[in-house]
């Protein structure tokens, strides 16, 4: 087992000094520079003038070089210009350069300066974090109860009206992306032109031009309430409760048809019993690591609902730096999002051993 | 201003009805399912004497869902078919002017789902499908759309790039005041574009790109995972490797990094497509030569045949420098394409290599070894071909994610021009003004939605087909 771990553990720290390798050279592509040497320095500089302002701050050279400094095994660059004054990666202008560290990056904890958001990378990132973490949340707690029941409910029965129903109701909801599932659900409840809000509005359920729920949850930011939270919610737990349910529903009609199953309705338990204390540990144990291997794509719900509804999170940002060359903040939040995939895949792999005790590691 | 109605004279009589039906069924459904929690809704069960009880309650609501879902297709369907037969889209409505244009659709649906029945015992796997009603659905909504792309060109009312700057976000069956069809039908977007010609037209650019990425993503897949399952060792482990380095990347990430204006610059779509393009050549080749190696003549035939067509193409569509000029890829639409097959490959490759694992352990394949048949002959022509019915499969719901992974594209803007039709912009374009105006981009929407549930069962219906046999 330990042994196991230690394995994965090095593979997971190959794959992300890989990845985030790939994403380094991709942002740091000479377009991409120079594009950020127009918009740091100034939009009419000349070739030569964005070519020096590249080598002035530090984007020269190789890109292993630059890659191991991000990273902090390579001494941070510095500048001396002909009137003497010194820059460098580890310390802002005017102070004193000998005093300064040589190494700074990652392993320092130095994630770099924001250009978009204009300050430390780390400060903007942790406040995101914090918000998206609370979307994550609420997703989790709507989505796994609720799709564990569905799938074990029509599993118990495999065949029954019940399974064909719901089983329609979990193909539909997979084919339907965030993007699709979040207009949907904004034209249904949170336009005061159609959907249910008119109508609720009519018979003075609601105040009139209120809406049952608020299409932006921008101000869920500072206070979440049902009215500003619930869409965004439903819009990720939706695509994910339709899978999990199909994965739920699978293993439980595998473990319905188990001997012991049989055993246990022939002696006379009641069906209800049997379900609940017979089948239902056993096929919980493969849902868990579908959730657990779910969370990647929560990530991809997350990006394309924090921009449908405005929510300022991790997903937000990965976008405004995307959008806006801001490539120390890209970085990170690729870092983010690689340690994430990377960690649940190996806790579902761990989590798998210690339930199901008849797989063995070696 | 005048707008048409959504159902149009015959919908005053059977509009009613219709809302009834739905009622009963979301009635009847709730009462199912607490039913199904109360535990009431066991099977009918012999009595010690012999007779049965009568129906359970769970029965009876089954009978009320099934009943009321009859009357509300009744409805809709006499509410299309009676707007077929009205002689303007004023008593028509809305529902039945657009049943009317998707005329030749209807047609080819009716002449496929014939023919199909007809032959189908002759058809193999296709055939059988038709023997389940969750596969017929499926195929029917994918072949809508399908036939919808081919035949946009008479279906659409208006070019879907003219504006018409009064009906800017005006209302579905809104009147067009110069000339033309004479309404658009599903209203106007933000610019004053006719909405239901953006859809149909959007069809075409989505049935375009995804099945060709999916079946180059599978070209790639299944070269790279038949090696790496039959051989194992340091080749597995490796391409393993590279397969789970991008599974592990974000998809978003991902095309935020590949598809920007900036990279066409640096060449590296180039070289990507350069790359993967250059699979199924070799897939093919190989395909050949395993086949026809104790046939020299019809072996050089065939690879000779393949080598011309496909470096042909190869040149064009990866370089665009086709000699005569036919082959060939705008940029955009070549970084578009590059990373949708490259995102796609992995996991193809991670399902082939699973199942030649499976597939390996089987006697035939021990059989072929002993006749000493090549590697790529046991991989290609008696692997492969047992593997077909997880991969068709497979294929279908690829399809599907790859609709939605490019719908992602056009909702962040990447990679496609501004004006383009396809879905994903334009639910991206609709979605600035969703509180005002919901119709310009719930229409596209639920037409992807519709799209990808299609796939969805009709891969159901192949799955449930295929572990018949």
């Amino acid at each position: 087992m330990g042994k196991f771990v230690l394995r994965r553990l090095g593979v997971m720290l190959l794959t992300a000094i890989a990845l985030t390798f790939v994403v380094f050279y991709l942002t740091n592509l000479p377009p991409n520079l120079e594009k950020l040497a127009r918009t740091e320095g100034s939009v009419r500089m000349s070739e030569e003038a964005v070519q020096d302002w590249i080598e002035q701050n530090g984007h020269s050279g190789s890109v292993f070089g630059r890659y191991g400094q991000w990273l902090g095994v390579v001494p941070g660059w510095t500048y001396t210009d002909e009137k003497g004054d010194t820059r460098g990666r580890c310390f802002a202008i005017g102070q004193d350069a000998a005093a300064a560290p040589t190494y700074c990056g990652l392993l320092q904890g130095d994630w770099g300066y924001s250009t978009f958001f204009k300050k430390p990378v780390a400060d903007s990132l942790g406040e995101k974090l914090a918000a998206t973490g609370w979307l994550m949340l609420a997703v989790m707690l709507v989505m796994v109860p609720t799709s564990l029941f569905l799938g074990v409910l029509s599993g118990m029965r495999e065949g029954s009206a019940t399974d064909r129903t719901l089983s329609t109701f979990s193909i539909a909801s997979t084919a339907t992306p965030e993007y699709v599932s979040g207009v949907v659900l904004v034209a249904l409840f949170a336009t005061a032109a159609t959907g249910i809000s008119p109508l609720l509005a009519e018979y003075g359920l609601i105040e009139p031009k209120k809406t049952l729920f608020l299409a932006s949850a921008t101000s869920a930011m500072e206070d979440i309430t049902f009215w500003n939270f619930a869409l965004p919610v439903m819009t990720i737990a939706l695509y994910g409760i339709g899978y999990i349910a199909r994965m739920t529903r699978a293993s439980m009609t595998e473990v319905m048809t188990q001997q012991y199953i049989r055993t246990a309705r022939l002696k006379g338990v009641p069906f209800r019993t049997v379900v609940m204390k017979h089948a239902l540990r056993n096929a919980l144990i493969a849902p868990f690591t579908v959730i657990m291997l779910q969370f990647p794509w929560l990530l991809n719900g997350v990006v394309i609902v924090e921009s449908l509804f405005n929510y300022k999170g991790f997903g937000w940002t990965l976008v405004q730096a995307a959008s806006n060359n801001d490539i120390p903040l890209l970085l990170a939040c690729s870092c983010v999002a690689v340690v994430v995939v990377l960690l649940t895949q190996l806790i579902s792999d761990i989590g798998y051993v210690f339930l199901n005790p008849r797989i063995r590691l070696a | 201003m005048d707008f048409l109605t959504w159902t149009g004279t015959a919908g005053t009589t059977l509009v009613p009805v219709l809302q009834l039906a739905v009622v009963v069924l979301a009635l009847a459904l709730l009462a199912r399912f607490i039913f199904a929690l109360a535990g009431l809704d066991g099977p009918r069960l012999p009595n010690p004497d012999g007779t049965t009880t009568g129906r359970s309650p769970g029965d009876l609501a089954s009978l009320a869902i099934r009943y009321s879902f009859y009357a509300a297709l009744a409805a809709i369907l006499c509410i299309l078919a009676a707007g077929a037969v009205m002689p303007s889209p004023v008593e028509a409505g809305i529902l039945g002017a657009m049943a009317v244009r998707f005329w030749p659709v209807w047609l080819a649906l009716i002449a496929t789902f014939v023919l199909s029945i007809r032959f189908r015992r002759k058809l193999g796997l296709y055939g059988k499908l038709f023997d389940s009603t969750v596969g017929m659905i499926g195929f029917a909504i994918v072949m809508f759309w399908i036939f919808t792309a081919i035949f946009a060109g008479t279906i659409a009312t208006y070019d879907p790039f003219s504006q018409i700057a009064g009906l800017k976000n005006d209302a579905p069956g809104v009147l067009v005041p110069d000339g033309g069809y004479g309404w658009y039908l599903l209203g106007g977007d933000h610019l004053g574009r006719d909405v239901f010609s953006r859809m149909v037209m959007g069809a075409r650019e989505v049935l375009k790109i995804a099945p060709a990425a999916t079946l180059f993503a599978f070209m790639v897949g299944i070269t790279l995972g038949l090696p790496a399952g039959y051989f194992g060792g340091k080749l597995d482990t490796v391409i393993s490797f590279l397969a789970n380095l991008v599974l592990a990347f974000p998809v978003i990430l991902l095309f935020y990094l590949l598809v920007t204006p900036e990279i066409r610059d640096t060449g590296i779509p180039i070289v990507l497509a350069a790359l993967l393009f250059i699979f199924p050549i070799i897939f093919l080749c190989t395909l050949w030569n395993s086949r026809y190696y104790t046939n020299p003549p019809r072996r050089n035939l065939y690879v000779g045949i393949t080598l011309l067509i496909g470096l042909w193409a190869y040149s064009g569509l990866a370089f665009n420098m086709d000699p005569l000029g036919i082959w060939s890829m705008e940029p955009n639409m070549l970084n578009v394409f590059v990373s949708v097959v490259f995102v796609n490959s992995p996991g193809v490759f991670r399902i082939v290599r699973g199942l030649v694992m499976d597939i390996k352990a089987r006697d035939y394949v021990a059989a072929g070894q002993t006749r000493g048949e090549g590697a790529w002959y046991i991989m290609l022509w008696e692997i492969l071909p047992n593997a077909r019915g997880p991969l068709i499969v497979d294929f279908c719901l690829r399809i599907g994610y790859t609709t939605i992974l490019l719908g992602t594209l056009g909702f962040f803007g990447l990679g496609v021009s501004p004006d383009s039709p396809d879905w994903g912009s334009t639910i991206d374009d609709g979605r600035k003004l969703l509180n005002l105006y919901p119709h310009p981009a719930l229409a596209p929407a639920l037409a992807l939605m519709s799209l990808v549930l299609g796939l969805n069962l009709l891969a159901d219906g192949l799955r449930e087909e295929s572990l018949k046999d």
